[in-house]
């Protein structure tokens, strides 16, 4: 039993289910993230562990103790939405103390509680402002304190940070770290930005079309990616996904891709176990950072493939340098250090490390694994 | 070369040329006439305009004159009652249709439709509805109530009454259809929010959803004085000013004065005070109304 | 408990919804009440009438009082009815309403699109045109009518309201066109359209729901309007309204209450139906005149 249990649990509108079968288990001051695109349930998701959406089926457990049906205010969570919700009537002060008046904590108490969070969020120069009078990033943090000073169990964080610009949000993803590693609160997180995704949890489930595509740790997310869908959703770029041939020489399996001119080459590939799927299709996953040139790959890999291909364009971006080459009739990016000397039109030696390559099922979408 | 230069010349002034004719009706028909009426009150006029000066002379017989003091005692009741009534039972109404009722749209039609009804349609049906030999006093006693009173449109002290009620059935549709819209435009995630702090429903509508309602409150009052300093048609045709004077109120007394007791001096004073408290509630409005646009 | 949906995150319990749903009846019945007492009383003969009962259903159903109401009963000089009001009220609207809403569209595209100085406070000295207590411009206006040489005739009516809606008119344009994005007017300036051919091609298409908007809500008010019929009108030109005012205030004879109420309830047809058909767009001309923005 973890602090947060998500139990199977299904939400239906009618005859239309839109959330199947979710089974999430959070341990205390986890940092769950749930991440998809629009439309995938994870609001619905967020807002039934708050207490907002009815449950159809199924169970929901907060430190042990059944959440369904019960009233948001008394399940002892805290959320923070997405354009902050803040009331406009009232001072910064009273928008933070409110839910504690509602819950009958004694003034004194009350205020004590504010100053508290106030510190912790250095908003106390804008207790006595209404919201109007500040800006995006000042509505987020007096949000959050609105939600801090209620000492939940459980926050919830529905896409904070969507309503503010690039360089704020980074600055607050940061805030939001710096928080949890602080207070050690149990936070389930919702977003549509895989990068956020990445930097802030502990652990991730990625989301689509109402399911949970995969539950698991940052690296586990990105390294060993469960289907094609969060190969491709998480990571920026996106994996270069081509269509290979599987042929085993000798043992031990290897991908032939086409390459720019149209002439094959064989990929040694680190997987075990691939007899069954000799001679078969499948697609190669291959991020952009172990497409490099020689001198920039990795030199603890165990597999590093050489092939000479054409470069087509390339993007300089001042730290790196993106190259778009060929590879099975697909442009696939691949990352270079920003002196590298490439050049379009030109054929390069890139340096593939194929220890990182993924390989999956063309039919099923899922990765190929060794059992 | 003179060609192009007319062109654009010519695009330029079209705007202002094609402005210009409701520029002008509204400068000649209204404040012209404004300027004009107000002109007339300082003037001995009495069946027809004449242009002798008399200064305050109107003024002063106006505020001698117990009629006119009648109609603003009357005009201060029946709008103090007009506005408070309609804004409480336009709120409740529109409190009430915001929980999610089934036969809300039909609700809504029935509410609102007394507005498409001119004040002498509804002034006629109230007068006949409220009056003792067969309206409602006449059916309660069929019904067997034998000692059911019902006579305020004939009782001196009660017939501004009737016409608040009669103002009332007409108008507080459209105030509950203003709250209606200023609820729904509420954010939704702060009344989630509010859920979550534990608010109870009392607690949610007192300090966060009716605190936002401002601008419909503030709407509602301009609309609604407005309305209730120009009341004309509905006492005309519900009591005729009367019994007596009873329900005399400005507008009426102006037209009295003016077109049957021959006093176009005084009536004009009057209307223009009529004018004065218009404009003391409007103008502040329009401006930060418009002010705050781009 | 009723739960939350995705719309509203207000819950009632059993008993308070009981309670919502019973005050809302009530009152949709007293609004009802009035009407259905008109309607009731309209089908009914005199003496059903006089004899009590206000409320019942009619006992004798007949349609007489209408067609009396429509064609026979005094109003005037001659027994007449109201029909003859009737098409003065049409005369009447039909010219103001549509020359109304012509130039609120143009002001409106004016005001919005060719912006100069001190455009803001021409819209404002026309809004508040609409607000004015109309008794102030009675006697310069019937003046003004008699040297035009047009009073007391429906010319003259239409007139009077084509000015005092010009304000409202502009106002729902204007509002309604600021919503356009001025580049479109820019756009169309390097395509090298011209002043007209910018409203006619590009800001006229779009503009039916509120064009709709302010042709019920000229039609309703200026059907509506007692104060210019009593004052500007001669007993050939009367509306609709004042000849009804006139027929239920006669004090000659017996008061025949039936043909009083169809009167009143022809008095009323025009405007309930188009409430009735386009109660939307009604709607939005009241919440456009009042809540901005």
């Amino acid at each position: 039993m973890g602090f947060l249990d998500i139990d199977n649990t299904t939400k239906s509108y009618g005859s239309l289910e839109v959330l199947h079968k979710v089974d999430i288990s959070i341990e205390e001051g986890e940092f769950l993230v749930l991440v998809g695109p629009s439309g995938c349930g994870k609001s619905t998701l967020l807002n039934m562990i708050a207490g907002l959406e009815e449950i159809t089926s199924g169970e929901i457990r907060i430190k042990d103790s059944v959440m369904n049906g019960v009233h948001p205010s008394r399940r002892n969570i805290a959320m923070v939405f997405q354009s902050y919700a803040l009331y406009p009537n009232m001072t910064v002060g009273k928008n933070i103390t409110f839910g504690l008046e509602m819950h009958g904590t004694p003034k004194a108490e009350r205020e004590k509680a504010m100053k508290d969070v106030a510190g912790l969020l250095q908003i106390e120069p804008l207790l006595d402002r209404k919201p109007g009078a500040l800006s995006g990033g000042q509505r987020q943090r007096v949000a959050m304190g609105r939600a801090l000073v209620r000492n939940p169990d459980v926050f919830l964080f529905d896409e904070p940070l969507s309503n503010l610009d690039a360089k704020l949000r980074v600055d607050m993803r940061t805030e939001i770290k710096k928080l949890h590693q602080k207070l050690g609160t149990t936070i389930v997180y919702v977003t549509h930005d895989q990068i956020e995704a990445m930097t802030l949890s502990t652990r991730i489930a990625v989301m689509n079309g109402g399911y949970v595509q995969q539950l698991g740790t940052p690296q586990e997310i990105y390294d060993n990616p469960a289907n094609l869908f969060v190969a491709t959703f998480m990571g920026s770029p996106a994996m270069n996904v081509v269509p290979a041939t599987v042929a085993v020489e000798h043992d031990k399996p290897v991908a032939c891709v086409t390459l720019h001119d149209g002439s094959m080459v064989s990929l040694q590939l680190s997987q075990e176990n691939l007899s069954a799927w000799d001679g078969k299709q499948i697609m190669l996953g291959i991020r952009p950072e172990n497409i490099t040139d020689e001198d920039g790959a990795d030199r603890n890999s165990a597999n590093v493939v050489k092939l000479t291909n054409r470069i087509i364009v390339t993007e300089p971006a001042g730290s790196d340098t993106f190259v778009t080459t060929s590879l099975g009739g697909k442009d696939v990016i691949a990352r270079m250090r920003s002196d590298a000397d490439v050049q379009p039109g030109k054929d390069f030696q890139f340096a593939v490390n194929m220890d990182k390559a993924v390989v999956f099922d063309p039919e099923t979408q899922t990765r190929i694994t060794s059992e | 070369m003179t060609n192009i230069d007319f062109k654009t010349r010519l695009q330029q002034w079209l705007p202002k040329l094609v402005l210009s004719p409701s520029l002008v009706l509204v400068l000649v028909f209204v404040y012209g006439f404004i300027a004009f009426s107000v002109y007339l009150s300082f003037t001995d006029s009495r069946l027809l305009p004449s242009y002798g000066l008399v200064g305050w002379e109107n003024y002063s017989k106006l505020w001698r004159l117990s009629h006119w003091k009648t109609s603003l005692t009357n005009m201060g009741i029946f709008a103090l009652l007009y506005i408070g009534i309609c804004t409480f039972i336009g709120l409740g109404l529109a409190i009430f249709l915001d929980q999610k009722i089934r036969a809300e749209g039909v609700l809504r039609t029935i509410y609102l439709y007394p507005m498409a009804l001119s004040f002498i349609v509804t002034g006629t049906a109230w007068k006949w509805f409220l009056d003792p030999g067969i309206g409602l006093e006449n059916v309660m006693q069929g019904w067997g109530w034998t000692s059911f009173e019902f006579d305020w449109i004939k009782d001196r002290n009660y017939a501004i009454y009737t016409v608040v009620l009669a103002a009332v059935w007409q108008t507080s549709g459209f105030v509950m259809a203003m709250f209606l819209a200023g609820l729904r435009g509420i954010d939704n995630e702060i009344l989630k929010a509010a859920q979550m702090d534990g608010a109870s429903n009392w607690n949610l509508y007192r300090r966060i959803i009716i605190p936002q309602l401002r601008p419909a409150f503030l709407s509602a009052f301009v609309i609604l004085s407005h309305l209730a300093i120009k009341t004309f048609d509905l006492v005309i045709a519900l009591t005729g000013g009367g019994p007596g004077r009873a329900t005399e109120l400005p507008a009426t007394f102006m037209y009295s004065y003016t077109f049957s007791r021959n006093q176009m001096g005084i009536g004009a004073a009057s209307a223009t005070i009529m004018l004065m408290t218009i404009a003391a509630i409007m103008i502040p409005y329009l401006y930060a109304e418009l002010r705050e646009e781009k | 408990m009723v739960a939350a949906t995705q719309d509203t995150a207000i819950r009632t319990g059993r008993s308070v919804r009981t309670l919502i749903y019973l005050v809302l009846l009530l009152f949709g019945l007293f609004y009802l009440l009035p009407l259905y007492v008109m309607l009731v009383n309209s089908v009914k003969p005199l003496n059903e009438i006089t004899g009590g009962g206000m409320m019942n259903l009619p006992q004798a159903f007949t349609l007489e009082p209408w067609a009396k109401a429509w064609s026979s009963a005094q109003i005037g000089i001659d027994p007449t009815g109201l029909s003859p009001y009737f098409w003065n009220s049409i005369k009447m609207v039909v010219p103001a309403v549509v020359i109304s809403t012509i130039l609120g569209a143009l002001n409106g595209y004016v005001l919005t699109k060719w912006r100069f100085r001190y455009d803001k406070i021409l819209f404002g000295l026309m809004l508040f045109a609409c607000f004015i207590p109309f008794q102030i411009v009675l006697i310069p206006m019937a003046r003004m009518l008699g040297l035009m040489g047009i009073a007391g005739s429906t010319s003259g009516l239409a007139l009077v309201h084509i000015v005092y809606g010009l304000g409202f008119t502009t106002l729902y344009f204007r509002n309604y066109y600021a919503v356009f994005p001025t580049e479109l007017v820019k756009a169309a300036q390097i395509d090298g359209a011209g002043f007209f051919q910018i409203f006619w091609r590009i800001l006229l298409p779009s503009s039916g729901p509120i064009a709709v908007v302010s042709i019920i809500w000229q039609f309703t008010n200026i059907w509506n309007d007692f104060l210019f019929g009593a004052s500007f009108a001669d007993a050939n030109s009367q509306p609709m309204t004042v000849a009804l005012n006139n027929l239920v205030q006669a004090s000659h004879g017996v008061k025949e209450y039936n043909v009083h109420f169809a009167g009143a309830i022809l008095a009323a047809l025009p405007t309930l139906l188009v409430y009735v058909v386009a109660g939307r767009y009604f709607v939005r001309g009241l919440m456009a005149g009042s809540v901005k923005g």
